[in-house]
């Protein structure tokens, strides 16, 4: 379940962000190790939203720096 | 050029010579309207700027038809003249909601295609009465200003993205809604120009289409006034 989950995060981090799949892990960070700036999170956080029917509304993003404190963030609100 | 443009309040005036403009240059063209439906070799889609709901069904409509909108145009507007202590709150909230709020709606709505696209223009049509002032617009003049910060906001936000963000600011032009000012005060208007006279539509639309094309390419953030000579300084 939760490979499923990572692969489907995998998958819009590879389209919004334009990185390779094997980058996408998670102690992973965005601005540092993924070339992320903040108008990909946003686009990212979009994709995220609309692949798994979920809302994250901004607060909850503050302070979300790695791949794996997002995908956390998800997997709980994606159940 | 054969990109796709949409211009908001596209039914007569400023918003009509412009989708003619963009028709005669080759692009794919879909306007907005509220109350007239306009007829033309474009798309026209029915659309209350005021209402989220018109403007995601609009784009969607704009979007199945003709493609993801490359060119926004947000030229819808009103008025509701009226001296401050005579001017009701709704006369003002709802100029601003039309006028600015409305633009705000539009331009998020076609951000997010330009962002994929990592391209796109947006034109927002103020007026010099935005810097100027003009005694019984108060609401349309602050709702004509805010467009200038709103838009210069998104330049610096989606730059990076090669969207560029700039502004119109056309004086008198001879349509509806400065005919609806009266000769008298049309003339008076006239006489302030340096040019002597108010603009054609076409005139503004040749501008927008300006800071549409490859020229403009490096241009962002700017205001670009079409008054004559109006608002000089400002």
């Amino acid at each position: 379940m939760s490979q499923d989950l990572f692969e489907r995060f995998t998958k819009c981090a590879v389209s919004m962000l334009s990185v390779d799949a094997s980058k996408v892990t998670p102690e992973a960070r965005f601005k540092e190790d993924l070339d992320a700036d903040s108008l990909d999170l946003v686009e990212f956080v979009m994709e995220l939203e609309s692949e798994f029917g979920i809302e994250v509304p901004e607060q909850e993003l503050e302070g979300i720096t790695t791949v794996g404190q997002a995908f956390d963030l998800i997997k709980a609100k994606a159940k | 050029m054969s990109r796709v443009v949409l211009v908001t309040g596209g039914s007569r005036g400023i918003g009509l010579a412009t989708a003619l403009k963009f028709l005669a240059l080759g692009d794919k063209v879909a306007v907005t309207y509220n109350t007239n439906k306009p007829s033309g070799d474009f798309l026209a889609v029915h659309c209350d700027v005021t209402k989220q709901e018109d403007v995601d069904r609009a784009f969607d409509l704009v979007e199945s038809t003709l493609g993801p909108v490359e060119v926004l145009v947000s030229n819808a507007g009103i008025t509701k003249d009226g001296l401050l202590l005579r001017m009701k709150e709704s006369d003002f909230v709802s100029v601003v909601d039309a006028n600015l709020t409305g633009t705000y709606r539009v331009c998020k709505r076609a951000a997010q295609s330009m962002l994929r696209a990592r391209k796109g223009r947006m034109v927002l049509v103020s007026s010099v009465v935005g810097l100027l002032g003009q005694a019984g617009q108060a609401n349309y003049a602050a709702s004509k200003a805010g467009l200038i910060g709103f838009a210069r906001s998104l330049a610096r936000e989606l730059g990076s993205r090669s969207i560029t963000v700039n502004v119109v600011a056309p004086g008198p032009v001879d349509t509806d809604m400065t005919r609806a000012l009266g000769d008298e005060k049309l003339a008076a208007f006239a006489d302030l120009v340096p040019l002597g006279r108010i603009a054609t539509p076409e005139e503004v639309a040749g501008v927008i289409a300006f800071l549409a094309s490859p020229d403009a390419a490096y241009i962002t953030g700017a205001v670009i006034p079409v008054d004559g000579g109006l608002g000089m300084g400002h």
